[in-house]
């Protein structure tokens, strides 16, 4: 049975989404390990299915301030991937690429931005790795674009991109835990229905 | 103390003095403030995208072209004459820019472009304007004097 929206997915369609991510998130973490220059491990990841507005909501409110990281996946499928972090592991991390002491988000420079953005590439590649060679899927990822504003507005065009295809959208949120402290991160992946489906094909699940 | 009555996506309300009415965080969406000077009322709608495209069974709140007509449906349910009704809006922010996609670049300019159009097909004034750019907004619309309070992050309030 294929599926039509994102209400009817079963726990056996969850379980396959969160072993994507638990591979994606290794991935990224092995990634971010090597890019940091520390030792980071990760939680299993949790799968939410949310309507935007909740999906705002368990991010810290509308009004928090976050980095968001935005690709487009085009190829075989077809949607959005978004990868959310906090400001604090925004600095840490440019801080440590870049040898700056920047001290806020509130004025980053162009080299910042590309830092983060290629952070975000870094971190989306990983994931769309684990998800490509599970699936036999040819998925492209464009150059992410990345800004520091408030979640709900950076969630706005997730929201009006992907209209057309559902109100909620897959939401992977892991931990990932270093010996100082325990950043977490969020990935948000939505797909349009079509490339849902051809995901779950690929992996077999019919 | 003043109520402040919160929107959310999609939404739409209608107060009177001295009431607040706010929506968080507009990044592409577009805020349109209604004002009415004789009565001090006035609605928010929150919109998301720019056309229904005539589709039956919608929220109506969702899209410009079919929120606008319910808010002024409404303010004239509640006495408002629609020749005293001025606008504000506020947001269609660029929150990204992906190379090579301009769909994603444009989302924002689109909802503004719906909403001047809506609000000058009902020939509703648009007296002041904070749209566009790269960054979301907060939007506090004060029904005592219909001033419109925008909050963004790293950046000094405005007042429309």
């Amino acid at each position: 049975m294929s599926i039509e929206n994102l209400e009817q997915l079963s726990d056996m369609h969850i379980d396959v989404l969160r072993e994507l991510g638990n591979i994606g998130a290794g991935n990224a973490a092995t990634s971010l390990s090597a890019m940091l220059d520390r030792t980071i491990n990760m939680s299993t990841p949790s799968i939410k299915i949310l309507e935007i507005n909740d999906a705002s909501e368990s991010l810290g409110g509308p009004e928090n301030v976050v980095v968001g990281i935005l690709g487009r996946l085009s190829g075989d499928i077809d949607g959005l991937i978004m990868f959310i972090i906090e400001q604090d592991l925004a600095l840490s991390a440019i801080n440590y690429l870049l040898h700056n002491n920047t001290k806020s988000c509130t004025e980053l420079t162009d080299i910042e931005y590309s830092a983060l953005a290629e952070i975000g590439n870094i971190m989306i590649s990983s994931y769309i790795r684990a998800m490509a060679e599970l699936s036999g899927l040819h998925i492209l990822t464009s150059v992410p674009g990345v800004n520091v504003d408030m979640v709900g507005a950076l969630l706005s065009v997730p929201a009006i991109l992907m209209e057309d295809f559902s109100d909620r959208i897959i939401f992977i949120e892991n931990d990932f835990i270093s010996p100082q402290d325990t950043i977490t991160a969020n990935m948000l992946l939505v797909p349009s229905i079509d490339s849902l489906n051809k995901i779950m094909v690929g992996l077999g699940i019919v | 103390m003043d109520t402040v009555i919160t929107i959310g996506i999609s939404d739409m309300k209608i107060a009177k003095k001295p009431e607040i009415l706010a929506t968080y965080a507009l990044g592409s969406c577009v805020g349109i403030c209604l004002y009415d000077v004789i009565l001090k009322s006035g609605s928010l709608g929150h919109i998301l995208l720019p056309l229904s495209g005539g589709a039956q069974n919608i929220n109506k709140y969702k899209f410009a072209d079919t929120c606008i007509p319910e808010m002024i449906k409404g303010m004239e349910k509640l006495g408002s004459n629609k020749r005293n009704l001025t606008a504000k809006i506020a947001g269609g922010a660029s929150m990204f820019e992906i190379s090579g996609d301009s769909t994603i670049g444009n989302i924002g300019k689109r909802n503004v472009e719906a909403v001047k159009n809506t609000l000058m097909q009902f020939q509703i004034k648009i007296i002041a304007e904070d749209v566009g750019l790269n960054y979301g907004r907060t939007v506090f619309f004060h029904l005592n004097d219909g001033s419109v309070q925008v909050k963004s992050f790293a950046k000094d309030i405005k007042i429309l």
